[in-house]
């Protein structure tokens, strides 16, 4: 090994959502310094949770995140509705799965298209490659207009929507919107079909490696917005337990927290859920998955742009089964009456597990507040993923070629930086 | 003459703003070959400090760093515009702004308070630079912004909107939930831009974009406690997005005790 000293400092880090930066220094041809610094600046949000009513939180929480704030909504309301013992019933959970339907399909085509797949074609930025690559494009575009508009189906608009409430939605969609959205739905799935053949197609790079996958699992349905959370170490337990065996810490030169499964960095994503997932997939989008010859659990990092095409499909096929069987209720919400009690939710956000704890009095004011968002489980394992694979990808590598590697790799993750800072709670801290 | 050029800058925010353009679709493509965007680091251009024609900025000023920043954006730029509550009025981040909570919180927060360099309010964008055109709305949408690129790159100053959601309601023949259900809607008090989305589902407006022209926030005050509503639930209904606006915050103020407490 050449004896060269790098310094490489991204200031600020293209195609993620929020702002972070990296820092990497060698010396001796070995890294001395590592850190995917994130200085998104802190906002609070738990902090000012605190004396809101019941009824402000899912408004509240949406602001963490413009690109996943249907989960954030979701599961404040599965956790506010536990603390107060209520069951909003089945037409509620099938619409919120919908719902989240529309949240996958338009973040996982947005991070496809926009800011993953110009990596692997070798461009800086979609525009680039729309000139090159128009009909890929295009169809990128179509699938997260779908989700945008499956989204506006029952939350009136695609960013910050304003349908859903404790136990419930505000409105019930009618028979005519609903039908005009299944044949949009029916319309895409040729669309999806090819995407995912594409992305099977694509070269990507092989790094294999040993990671601890972590995502909710469900009895029978691909996990979105219920099940228990499992680990492929042998992890399964009920959300109320997060605490149990997640702890954060905060490290200097991030504003978001740093979470490990029983002291050590795990993933969560797409690629984590369908690893654990795969016998929960739709017989369509298994089917699907069994032509392209590629089989999970992998443990190939960069398949989760697969597993984000897969879960595109998965997102069209599971929406048209519900909204199939569609029936407008008479009330498209339950009555809620507060009570103090502690609540937990935990859906799937595009980037994965999402973790909320409420404390509320008996106004159903909330005392107190904790939300775990993805990012920050995810951030211990880009790290530790970067020390190996620019490892593997040779050190001695020109100063662009680690500098695009390193890009590559952070970009896999789909970090949402915005989300990571909306600031938890320490659990524990270390100097 | 080349292209007209833009950028576009993320403050303290959400990201959701910034959506308008990267959920455009076919728009979003058209309006790159209408202009060169140098700036978009979510769309993979970096330039930060390139001379632009429109500087588009979403969030708020929160950190010693971003005012630097949006310093250095205003030099370099022909028209600055903000992009949405965070960055037109301090956004729901400005609740820290009410009873000064940026030290205790940061320390209630982070292990190492001491790494953390955020300045003691987070304030909108105008308070530190002048900005050129304001849009307002917790997310902006995407006609606005189009309706903006427009209209300044052809030189005519773009369409203000400041009539009440109350008005949009009348147009959109949606029933009045305060009226019909005794909801707490700040539509009364609330500028246009939404095309009244929540009265139509059904449920009370939140004030997502801003107060309207001459809000008359006092009435709609005596109304919302003839409806039931605590002070404290008052002072919530204007501390929310828009805290930080002046007609809300003075509104909310008068029913504030520390903390949202009732007694
Ligand atoms: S105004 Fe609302 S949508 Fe826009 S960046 Fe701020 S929080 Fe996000
Ligand atoms: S009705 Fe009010 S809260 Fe709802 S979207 Fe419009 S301005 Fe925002």
């Amino acid at each position: 090994m050449t004896k060269r000293s790098v310094s490489i400092h991204v200031p600020a880090l293209t195609r993620v959502e929020g702002e972070g930066s990296l820092r990497l220094r060698i010396e001796h041809g070995e890294i001395q310094e590592l850190a995917l610094d994130i200085f998104e600046p802190p906002r609070y949000f738990e902090k000012f949770l605190e004396g809101r009513r019941h009824h402000e939180v899912l408004d509240t929480v949406a602001r963490i995140c413009g690109i996943c704030p249907i989960a954030y909504q979701m599961s404040a309301a599965q956790a506010i509705e536990q603390a107060f013992g209520l069951d909003p019933g089945p037409w509620v959970r099938d619409m919120r799965r919908v719902f989240y339907c529309g949240e996958w399909l338009q973040s996982h085509a947005l991070h496809v298209h926009l800011l993953a797949a110009p990596d692997f074609l070798g461009f800086d930025s979609v525009v680039g490659m729309a000139a090159r690559h128009p009909e890929v494009v295009r169809r990128g575009l179509r699938l997260q207009g779908l989700g945008n508009a499956l989204i506006r189906l029952l939350g009136g608009r695609s960013v910050h929507p304003v349908g859903a409430c404790v136990g419930g939605f505000f409105r019930a969609p009618d028979a005519a919107e609903v039908d005009d959205m299944l044949e949009q739905l029916r319309a895409a799935l040729p669309d999806a079909h090819d995407l995912v053949l594409w992305a099977a197609a694509l070269k990507l790079p092989q790094d294999e490696q040993a990671f601890t996958c972590v995502a909710l699992r469900h009895d029978t349905d691909y996990p979105f917005e219920q099940g228990r959370i499992v680990s492929d170490d042998g992890l399964s337990v009920p959300i109320e337990q997060y605490e149990d065996h997640f702890i954060e810490e905060h490290r200097p030169h991030s504003t978001a927290l740093f979470s490990l499964l029983h002291g050590a960095p795990y993933l969560v994503g797409p690629l984590a859920r369908l690893n654990l997932n795969h016998d929960r997939l739709p017989a369509a989008s298994l089917s699907l998955l069994r032509q392209t010859g590629m089989t999970f659990p992998s443990n190939n990092m960069f398949h989760s742009l697969l597993a984000r095409t897969l879960e595109i499909h998965v997102a069209i096929v599971e929406a048209i089964r519900l909204l199939e069987n569609y029936r407008r209720p008479v009330s498209p919400q339950v009555e809620v009456t507060p009570r103090a009690g502690i609540g937990c939710g935990a859906t799937e956000a595009p980037r994965g597990l999402l973790w909320h704890r409420y404390e509320l009095d008996d106004q159903g004011i909330v005392r107190a507040a904790r939300i775990v968002p993805p990012t920050s489980q995810n951030q211990a394992r880009i790290e530790a993923d970067l020390r190996r694979s620019l490892r593997q990808f040779g050190l001695n590598r020109p100063d662009d070629k680690l500098r695009l590697r390193a890009e590559t790799v952070i970009r896999n993750y789909d970090p949402c930086i915005s989300c990571a800072t909306h600031f938890l709670k320490i659990g524990v801290t270390r100097r | 003459m080349g292209k007209p050029s833009i950028a576009v800058h993320k403050f303290s925010s959400c990201d959701g703003c910034q959506l308008a353009f990267l959920n455009a679709g076919e728009e979003l493509l058209n309006l790159a070959e209408l202009v060169d965007i140098k700036h978009f680091l979510e769309a993979g251009v970096a330039d930060e400090y390139a001379h632009v024609d429109i500087a588009f900025v979403e969030g708020s000023i929160s950190t010693t760093d971003e005012l630097t920043r949006i310093q250095r954006v205003r030099a370099c730029s022909r028209y600055v515009v903000t992009l949405g509550a965070c960055a037109t009025a301090g956004g729901l981040q400005a609740l820290r702004n009410l009873d000064g909570s940026n030290t205790e919180w940061k320390h209630a927060i982070y292990a190492h308070p001491g790494f953390i360099h955020t300045l003691d309010q987070a304030e909108p964008v105008s308070a530190h630079i002048k900005v050129d055109f304001e849009l307002w709305g917790c997310p902006v949408n995407g006609r606005q912004v189009l309706a903006a690129v427009q209209q300044l790159l052809f030189g005519v100053a773009p369409l203000e909107q400041r009539d009440k959601v109350c008005m949009e309601c009348k147009r959109q023949h949606a029933s009045c939930v305060m009226v019909t259900a005794g909801r707490p809607c700040l539509g009364p008090v609330t500028r246009t831009g939404c095309g009244a989305l929540c009265p139509r589902f059904g449920r009370d407006c939140y004030a997502c974009f801003g107060p309207a022209g001459n809000a008359n926030t006092a009435a709609l005050s005596r109304r919302l406690e003839g409806l039931g509503l605590t002070p404290a639930d008052v002072a919530r209904r204007f501390l929310f997005i828009n805290n930080h606006a002046p007609s809300f915050n003075e509104a909310g103020k008068k029913h504030y005790r520390q903390g949202f407490s009732d007694d």
